[in-house]
């Protein structure tokens, strides 16, 4: 006779490749949700070992201190640059580089759009969180118009300081591009798509089908000044419309990659 | 009758930062009122019986505290 009895199955636990340590983060802050899928995605591929990441400035700067990888340290908003000397040095070690966008898109915009011009073969993950988090929280390129930041107290003057790029958006008319999406990290759904695109902007490295970057839509609860579910709520409300979630360029070799 | 599931918790890397207890869809999370981790924060517990192991908890958490578990059928001979 068939015997039914139920036993417990693991769903799911902390990833290998990330470090057993406590992070600086504040309490419901998104980048530790984008360091565990980037750590999930490098264990499913089996590329732990062969990973050589770049850390940024900014609050991702201790980033090397979380993976359980090869890391190194670049200047302020030099990661890109770095990335593609190690990437030609060592081509068969996977690189990414793990920005902000106080570090990306300010002060290291030349040297991503460089970088993706050129085609260097790496990968960005790029949080994008609508402010200089480390430092308190000051209004950065992507600020969105009329958001109170410290530096920005009555609102960012889009006539004074100019309107947010959309980095996605201008990075996916560069011929060198080969995989360029945003995501947001919001909710349970979107969370799971920006895992996948964080598999394929790695899987587009793999083939060597060139530059890939995903920006994904972070919370700095501590900065904007709500809690972390307020804060998660925002970046739906009025982040998302003005940074649209969606696949701004996608080589079409990589739709047929079975994963 | 809907899985069974449970979690547990590494304490020493839960800040309580409630978003967890908000997605959870059963509503069976919320933080320890009386109990405090290593970094001072109120870690997050299971309170009642109605976890279905769904993992929800596990994704939006951003600091990977959570193990989540569920009870599947194993048939035997």
């Amino acid at each position: 006779m068939e015997n039914v009895t139920m036993e417990e199955q693991l769903v799911y636990d902390r990833p290998e490749s990330m470090a057993s340590v406590q992070t600086h983060y504040c309490p419901g802050c998104t980048h530790g949700v984008a360091h565990r899928l980037v750590a999930e995605v490098i264990d499913e591929m089996g590329i732990k070992d062969n990973m050589i990441g770049v850390a940024s400035v900014g609050c991702s700067v201790f980033a090397y201190n979380y993976f359980d990888f090869d890391f190194v340290q670049a200047p302020h908003g030099r990661a890109p640059a770095m990335a593609t000397g190690v990437k030609r040095v060592l081509p068969h070690r996977f690189v990414m580089t793990y920005q902000g966008d106080g570090d990306l898109a300010s002060i290291g915009m030349g040297e991503i759009v460089a970088a993706a011009a050129r085609g260097e073969n790496i990968t960005v993950i790029f949080l994008n969180n609508a402010n200089y988090g480390m430092t308190g929280g000051q209004m950065a390129p992507t600020t969105l118009p009329g958001q109170k930041t410290s530096s920005s107290p009555g609102g960012r003057d889009v006539e004074v300081a100019g309107f947010p790029i959309r980095t996605a958006e201008m990075l996916a008319t560069l011929d060198g591009a080969g995989y360029v999406v945003r995501r947001s990290l919001h909710d349970p759904k979107n969370i799971r798509m920006a895992k996948k695109s964080i598999r394929l902007a790695f899987e587009t490295q793999k083939h060597g089908l060139g530059f890939s970057l995903v920006e994904l839509l972070s919370t700095c609860p501590t900065n904007w000044g709500l809690t972390p579910v307020q804060a998660l709520k925002w970046v739906e409300d009025a982040m998302i419309p003005y940074y649209p979630i969606g696949d701004y360029k996608v080589n079409p070799a990589l739709k047929e990659l079975k994963i | 009758m809907p899985p069974q599931g449970r979690i547990e918790v590494r304490d020493n890397y839960c800040k309580g930062c409630e978003i967890c207890v908000d997605a959870c869809p059963q509503g069976v999370l919320e933080l320890a009122p009386e109990r405090l981790n290593i970094k001072g924060y109120h870690p997050v517990e299971l309170i009642e019986q109605g976890c279905t192991g769904c993992g929800i908890c596990a994704i939006v958490c951003p600091e990977a505290a959570l193990i989540v578990y569920r009870e599947v059928k194993s048939r035997s001979q």
